[in-house]
Order: structure tokens, then sequence, then C-alpha cells
């Protein structure tokens, strides 16, 4: 049995009120809670304001370079299985640099607990536009407004055929913790987009969601199984909307309860997932989606057993005699 | 029929890309390498897959070079050329000495061929200027196809086993013993006798052609073996080589093998052989890209493998960042740079040394990183483990540069005995530490310990940002910085490498000729036909470069003249001009994306010599 303070090291320098306090204080409580141990826990960051998090951590860890967490990452948990890996990276680590690592590791399922700290800027660099900046944005590098449609990560997710997405915001520990453990219980690559603010560039970016007042009127809570209900007495519904869905005051416009839909993360079909994922108000959190899938790391390993037991040859010496070998007298 | 006694021959197949002539030349070397030649081969293939048939850029090339005693080159020019269509004599016959016997085969002249091949008239000989003497010409296709008539395969199988008619042909002018060859056909085929039999037939079609019709105007060869060295051989190309080196070391040092690797030529290979041997528990991915495939690496370093990633010069370019990742957190990485010409795509195919000091200088910071070369195919094997044990040992990423001619030549490989190489022992956190150590504590090396993920007790985190040396917390430290830098480099410059060796007339040369890498074969051919015409030179070549031999400013500013061979531009000459005071050698530079020519390399050595 662990406690949060055996997974927590120093003293995080981030600025005061940036979310990442919040959310390293949450996956302190998720991993004492999930009990893997530190000697067996690997978190892998790139570079960006959140992932200095693996400095305040008492697990094994490392923050790489910038981009890369996930490339990274993958070469871990491949070569050294047993190990519970959790990467984290800001939106413009895992996107804009690491994009191209992002979606392939959704595509090979590795199993990697994938946290992506969302706060729509680049801060350690001082206030540019990110990649899930919305168009129009004006920021150091964008004084007139962004002219770029931004990336909605569990769009890219899906698209790279992700398995696991879920959403939680930074101040909601309840949410984060959840989100995480249902991360970690997903064999495969898991990516929790957390909502996060960053109090100096992009101060409010998440307002409508920060508060808990703000989630009990602007947020629904997903979970597998359940009726799609939200507001602050659950008299909103989710419910299909020809070939879309849609927010419902329930006793308007003739929808009641029995309309609402119900919340299967475990679809094979990510389409209504994907929709879920998108909804403008309410914004969905929990997970969104969770289906099982072989992962890339099992396969290999499997295929390495399974060879092993097909070939003859199993240490070097044995491998020379494969060739075609003549003998000098 | 007159049978001529040679010290060494040189045999090119040459045809479409199609036309299986590296399979070909493969089974003549291990023919010839049975009876004890010294063998070396190489194969010259274009950069596209399959350019149209019977065109000009389609043709690929494979020189086996067999000798009675050592050879250290697939040789300059060829004895024999075997032209398989009007394209390969066409593209061809400059690889040929004045008087090499030439096998064609004449269906595969006709007008449409020679226009193909762009000759202008049918009389292809004469405009090429051969002497109708010197050629085989004989209507292989037809021959084939009438051996094979009762086989009941059809036409597209059939004519896939022209080259060994031709195989067969080439054994009879060398005297050699079939059943070799039947052997290695019947393994390769196991699971398909019908072809190893009907290849069988054609070989020895090809066989009783030669000894039929042209008994009278063809020579036959003979080498006899010299100076045997007993012992069991395979043949093996340099990136087999590399692959079982790096195979080796993990199978000594205890570890897992990880290769995170991206598809580029002539590295691919290496790729290939290792996704092969699962049953060894080797772990390849092919990665999104070249960065993914360093930073994988990097990933499974941390995890505790023997990780290794593997690349051409632009792949170099990219993994640069996560090479440097892997030297500030002081973890072991083995970078294979398998050299092609540059920059940028360049000549994918051909071979260069240009990379030399990317790989020495090529990132951003003091990034000090041990650099080692390959002389050989075979050479490719020793150097894999060294690099493996360099690494593991010193906690460093090591570059191992070969380059494509050694990549995909091949060389008699005797098989080496684990037994008798040396142990690796990564230095792994001793239990006594524990409470007391920190990520970056040394050992009396100056060697960073390695405490590997799943340690209870050892949890740190490493990263890209400088640590301070005493508690590995992130420092921006000026004074620390410094420091840091300075056991970074004192780390590598401390990792003891084998005196430089020099060759020939070591103590009274006129000439050192020196070198580094895959230019070895060539550069001690030219010295040894030197020797022969009596002028005292001697060679000196590298294969540690970074750190270089203790000897090494001993050893350069010995001789009255020094030069400094290689194919760039000077690179080599550069590294050691700045390591080694007052050193300023001669040059010989050639960049043409093929191997040295040793007898240009001889004249240009005379002439250094001489003046």
């Amino acid at each position: 049995m662990y406690s949060a303070q055996d997974y927590k090291k120093g003293q995080p320098r981030w600025c005061p009120g940036c979310g990442d306090h919040f959310f390293l204080a949450n996956l302190h409580k998720a991993m004492a809670e999930i009990g893997v141990a530190p000697s067996d826990t690997a978190v892998i960051s790139g570079i960006g304001c959140s992932s200095r998090l693996p400095h305040y951590m008492a697990t094994y860890g490392m923050n790489t370079i910038h981009g890369r967490a996930a490339a990274i990452a993958t070469g871990c948990k491949v070569a050294n299985p047993d190990l519970t890996v959790w990467q984290v990276s800001g939106d413009g680590d895992g996107l804009a640099i690491g994009g191209n690592h992002f979606i392939h590791a959704n595509r090979r399922n590795i199993n990697l607990n994938m946290i992506l700290l969302n706060n729509r800027i680049y801060g350690l660099t001082k206030g540019q536009y990110s990649p899930t900046s919305p168009r129009g944005f004006v920021s150091k590098s964008s004084p007139y407004g962004t002219v770029e449609d931004p990336f909605r990560p569990a769009e890219l997710c899906f698209g790279a055929r992700g398995h696991f997405f879920a959403r939680a915001v930074a101040t909601d520990a309840p949410g984060t913790i959840e989100v995480l453990k249902a991360a970690y219980n997903h064999k495969g690559t898991s990516v929790c987009e957390i909502l996060q603010n960053c109090v100096i560039f992009n101060n409010g970016t998440h307002d409508a969601v920060y508060s808990k007042e703000g989630r009990a009127k602007n947020a629904i809570y997903l979970r597998h199984g359940e009726k799609m209900l939200f507001g602050e007495n659950n008299e909103y519904g989710i419910v299909q909307d020809g070939f879309s869905i849609k927010p419902v005051k329930l006793g308007e416009e003739g929808y009641t309860e029995a309309d609402v839909l119900v919340h299967d993360a475990h679809c094979e079909d990510n389409t209504l997932q994907l929709k879920l994922a998108e909804m403008e108000w309410p914004i969905a959190l929990g997970v969104i989606r969770d289906v099982e899938a072989p992962t890339y790391d099992d396969c290999v390993w499997s295929q390495i057993e399974e060879i092993k037991g097909k070939k003859k040859y199993h240490n070097f010496a044995e491998l020379l005699e494969t060739n075609d070998i003549w003998e000098v007298q | 029929m007159e049978i001529k006694e040679k010290e060494s021959v040189v045999v090119r197949f040459s045809g479409d890309s199609g036309d299986g002539m590296q399979l070909a030349g493969n089974i003549f070397s291990t023919v010839s390498a049975t009876v004890g030649n010294s063998i070396s081969t190489f194969p010259d293939y274009p950069a596209d897959i399959r350019a149209p048939q019977g065109s000009l850029t389609g043709v690929s090339g494979f020189q086996v070079h067999i000798g009675a005693e050592q050879v250290y080159t697939p040789g300059d020019l060829c004895d024999v050329l075997v032209a398989m269509n009007a394209a390969a004599l066409k593209t061809q016959y400059r690889y040929a000495k004045p008087d090499a016997a030439i096998i064609i085969d004449t269906d595969s002249f006709g007008p449409k061929d020679l226009e193909k091949a762009q000759f202008k008239t049918e009389d292809y000989l004469g405009e090429m200027g051969i002497d109708p003497d010197r050629v085989i010409a004989c209507p292989l296709t037809t021959m084939v196809k009438d051996c094979l008539k009762d086989s009941g395969m059809d036409a597209k199988s059939v004519s896939k086993c022209r080259n060994m008619f031709a195989l067969g042909l080439v054994c009879w002018l060398f005297d050699r013993d079939l059943s070799v060859a039947f052997n290695f056909l019947r393994e390769k085929f196991a699971k398909k006798p019908e072809v190893a039999e009907a290849n069988i037939k054609v070989i020895q079609a090809g066989y009783d052609y030669g000894h039929n019709t042209h008994s009278s105007v063809a020579n036959v060869y003979r080498i006899e073996t010299k100076h045997k060295v007993p012992g069991r051989y395979m043949d093996i190309t340099g990136n087999k080589a590399t692959a079982y080196g790096f195979i080796a070391a993990a199978e000594k040092a205890g570890l897992k093998l990880y290769l995170g690797s991206y598809p580029i030529t002539p590295a691919t290979d290496v790729l290939h052989e290792l996704s092969k041997h699962k049953s060894l528990g080797v772990i390849t991915v092919q990665c999104e890209d070249e960065i993914a495939g360093c930073a994988s690496a990097v990933g499974a370093s941390f995890a505790g493998a023997l990780a290794v990633t593997s690349t051409s010069g632009p792949g170099i370019c990219l993994k640069s960042e996560a090479m440097n990742l892997a030297v500030i957190m002081e973890l072991p990485l083995v970078v294979l740079d398998v050299q092609r010409g540059g920059p940028a795509t360049g000549l994918p195919t051909k071979s260069e040394q240009t990379d030399l000091l990317q790989a020495l200088f090529g990132r951003n910071g003091e990034s000090p990183m041990p650099v080692v070369a390959a002389a050989s195919p075979t050479d490719c094997f020793e150097m894999a483990f060294a690099a493996s044990k360099m690494a593991l040992e010193h906690m460093t990423p090591v570059i191992l540069m070969t380059d494509a001619f050694v990549a995909n030549g091949s060389g008699a490989f005797k098989l080496p005995n684990l037994a008798d190489y040396p142990a690796i022992n990564p230095p792994y956190v001793p239990e006594e530490l524990r409470g007391s150590w920190t990520p970056y504590m040394r050992n009396e090396e100056g060697v960073r310990y390695w405490a590997v993920p799943g340690r209870e007790g050892f949890e740190h985190i490493l990263g890209g940002l400088e640590k301070d040396d005493k508690t590995g917390a992130i420092s921006t430290n000026p004074e620390n910085h410094d420091l840091m830098t300075r056991k970074r480099k004192a780390k590598i410059d401390a990792i003891p490498v084998p005196d430089l060796e020099v060759l020939g007339d070591k103590d009274d040369a006129e000439l050192l000729i020196v070198g580094f890498g895959g230019t070895y074969g060539h550069l001690h051919a030219a010295m040894d036909e030197l020797r022969a015409q009596g002028k005292k030179v001697a060679l000196a070549h590298f294969r540690y470069i970074n750190p270089l031999p203790k000897n090494t400013a001993e050893v350069l500013m010995k001789y009255p003249k020094v030069v400094v061979a290689e194919q760039n531009m000077g690179q080599l000459a550069a590294w050691l001009r700045m390591k080694v005071d007052g050193f300023v050698p001669m040059q010989f530079n050639q960049v043409k994306g093929q191997p040295f020519n040793t007898s240009e390399l001889v004249t240009s050595f005379l002439n250094l010599v001489k003046s």
C-alpha cells in the first residue's frame, strides 16, 4: 500500500495558480490508489512547463527533449513491459513538434498512459499560440490573431485509431483521479486530455469548466452504461438528433429521460464518441472511449515467445550454425 | 584448352536488376571459398527498384574477387564479365580488363535490346571495340528454355533460371566443383525442391556448354589456395556482420537487444537481419521516423536494454538531438551510420566517407561521443561488438561508422567463438551505495552508474537539462555546467582503445598511407603493390577515431611523408591535424560514390614517393 506522499518529490516551480500544480497532486493520489510501486513506474515527459513534472515524482523518469516523449516512452515500454509508463506532454510538445509520435503511439496501441496537459498556449517560451489555440487567437506570435484552425485532440486520437480517450479538468480532483485510474486500467495507449489553465499567458481559457460551479453548468460527466444527463439538477440530457447528437432540456420539445442516450465507451465504432468529445456545450468529461484491443508491447513479446518455440536456435553459437558453412582444413 | 594459373581473378556478373546476378555471384563466391580461396564481393546496384527492363539505368552488377592469397578488395577491373543483356554490356564493359573474357546471352541482343541499350548498329561488339575472340556468345535464353522444356514450369519461372546457366559457365571456366553449388541450392530452396532441381539442371547445362563448345577459345583458370587458415567459415556481408556483432554483444552482456530503426538505404539490411532473430529475443521496432528510431532506443536504454539505432547519413541528421539526449543523460546507445553519398539524399546506393565530421561534431553544445569505424565486411562484427561494449561500459552513445561498400560487400567470416571475446560489464550501481546514491555519481573511470528501472531504492529522474554533479537535480549554476562539461569530455577521452597498428615497412617507410573505415582493403592492396615494386611504404588504418589511439601522434610524425587517403574532401586529415600538433599530411581525396581503384591509388602514391 502506498500513499500519495510515496510518489512525491521536491518543490514544484510552476507559477502560483498554474493548473499543473493541481494535476500533479491528483496524479500522486491516483498513483497511490493504483498502487504500482514507484520503482516499477516510469514517468516520461518532453519539454515545456508541464514536462517538468517528472522532477516532482519519486518514481523513475525522464524529462527528455521537445516532442519526443511518446517515442522514448515507446522504447522504454517495449524493452521493459513490466514497467508502468506514464507519458506527460503539453499541447505543443505532444501535438505540434511531437504530433507524429502521438498519432503513431495511438495507432500501434502501446500500453502507455498518455497525459496531454492542454492549456492552449506555449508557456515556457512565454506566450505563443499552440496547435490547440482557437482560430483568431491573439498571442505574442499572432498579434493580429491566428489564421489557422486548431487540432481537437480527440479527433486526432480517433483518426489515429486510438482506443482510449478521456478528459478531465486539472482542478477537479475526483474527475482527474477517476480518469487516470481508468487510463491505467486500460491496456493500450490511453490518452487523457487534461484541461489546464495558464495563469500568465492564457488565463481563463477553460473558465467554463474550471470551477465546480462551472462544471455543474457546462460539463457532462460521462460514465459507461449510464444515461448522459447533466446540469445542476440533471435537467439536461444528450439525445440523438438525426445522424448527430444534441443537448436538450428534459420536458421541453417533448423530450423525456427515456430519450436520453446511454453512454457506451466500449463501442468499437467511435462515431458517437467523437461527437461527444467535440461538443462545445456541454463539455464532455470522463472516459469517452475505452475499447479493448491487442497492445503492441504484448504482441512483440508474444511473437518472440512464439518464434522461440518454432525456431531451433536460441543463442549466438546456434545462430551461426544456421548459415552455409564450409570448413578449411 | 589452356589452363592458366592465376593468383587472383575477378568476375563481374551483370544484368537487369531482376536477373538474379547477386545470387549467381553469391553461389560462385561460396563455391570458391569452400576450396579455401580468399573472397571479397561487392554488389553495385541502381537506386531504382526496377528500372525498365533492358534499360541502361536498370543494370546491376555483382563483383567477386577470389584469390590464392588474401584478397583485400573486390578488385578494380574484372577478368570475366557476364553480361546478361545489351544494356549490361554497354554499361559494365568499362569494368573489364582489356583481355577479359566476356560471356553474353545473344538472345538478349535483338534489335529492341540494342535500341534500349542505345547501340547505333547491330555490330555491338565493334561499337564497343571488343575482340570477338574474347567473347563467349551463347543463346543462353534459348538453351535454358530447351533445358527446362519438360519441367512443366511457366515461361517466367524458366527465365528466372538464366542466371544459373551463366553461373554454370563461370564454374566451368574456373574448374569449380559443382556439388557445392548444388548443395547450396538444395538448402536455399528446401521448401521448393522442384525449383532447386530446375536450377541445378541449368547450372549443369551451362557447365557442359562451356566444356563442349568453347574449350578451344577460352582459358580455364585455376586459383590454388596458398595459405589456408583452418577453421569453419561463412560468407557474410558487412550489414549482416554488424547485426551479428550486436547480437553477440547483447548475449555477452546478458541484456536484451533493442533496435529502433527506420528504413533507409544502405542500412536497412541490419533491420531486416535483426528482425529475423526473435528466437534470440531481439526486439526490433520499425518506427514512424528516424527521430523515433533513436528516441525509442534511448527509452529502451533507460529501461535496461542494449539499445541500437541504425541509419545512414540523412538519418543521423534527424537523430542528432536524441543522440545528444543520450550524451547528457549518459545512457548507453549504439548509433550505426552506414554512410552513403551525400549531401541530402545524394547517392543513396553508393559509398562515401563523408559523414566523419558530422559524427564527431554534428550536434549542439559540447557533445563528445566515441566514433569507431569498421574496416571490412567481417570487421563489422568486431566493431559492432566493440562499439556495444564501449557504450555499455562507459555509459555513452557510440557512433559506429560503416559505409555502403563494406555493408553490401562480403567476405569469408571465420566463425567466432564468443568465449574468446571479452566480458561486457556495465557499471550497475553497487548495492552498498543504496541510500547515498545520486544519479550522477561516477566510478573511478568517471563513468556514471546505471540504475535500471524496476530496482527498488534507486528511483531517479534523468533529463536533457543540465544536472547538478552532486544531487542530480536541474542546475543552471555556471561552475557546475563547466564541471559537468569537463566530466563528460574526460569520460570519453579516458576510454581505452587499441594502439594504431602500422603495416608494411613500419621501420623505414618513405611513405605512410593513412586511412579509416571501409577503404582498408584498397589501401592495403595499394601498399602491397607499391612494396612489390620495391618502394618502402607503410599503412596506418584507423578503426578508433574518437578517442584516437594513444600512439597516434608518434606514428603520424615518424615518417618523412604521410598521405591521408579518404573518400571525402579531407575530413580525417582535418581531425588528425586538430589532434596532432604540427601534423601536415598530403591528401588523396575522391568522392565518386565508388570504392577506391587500387591502380589509381598506386599511381598517385608513386608520384608522392617520387616528388
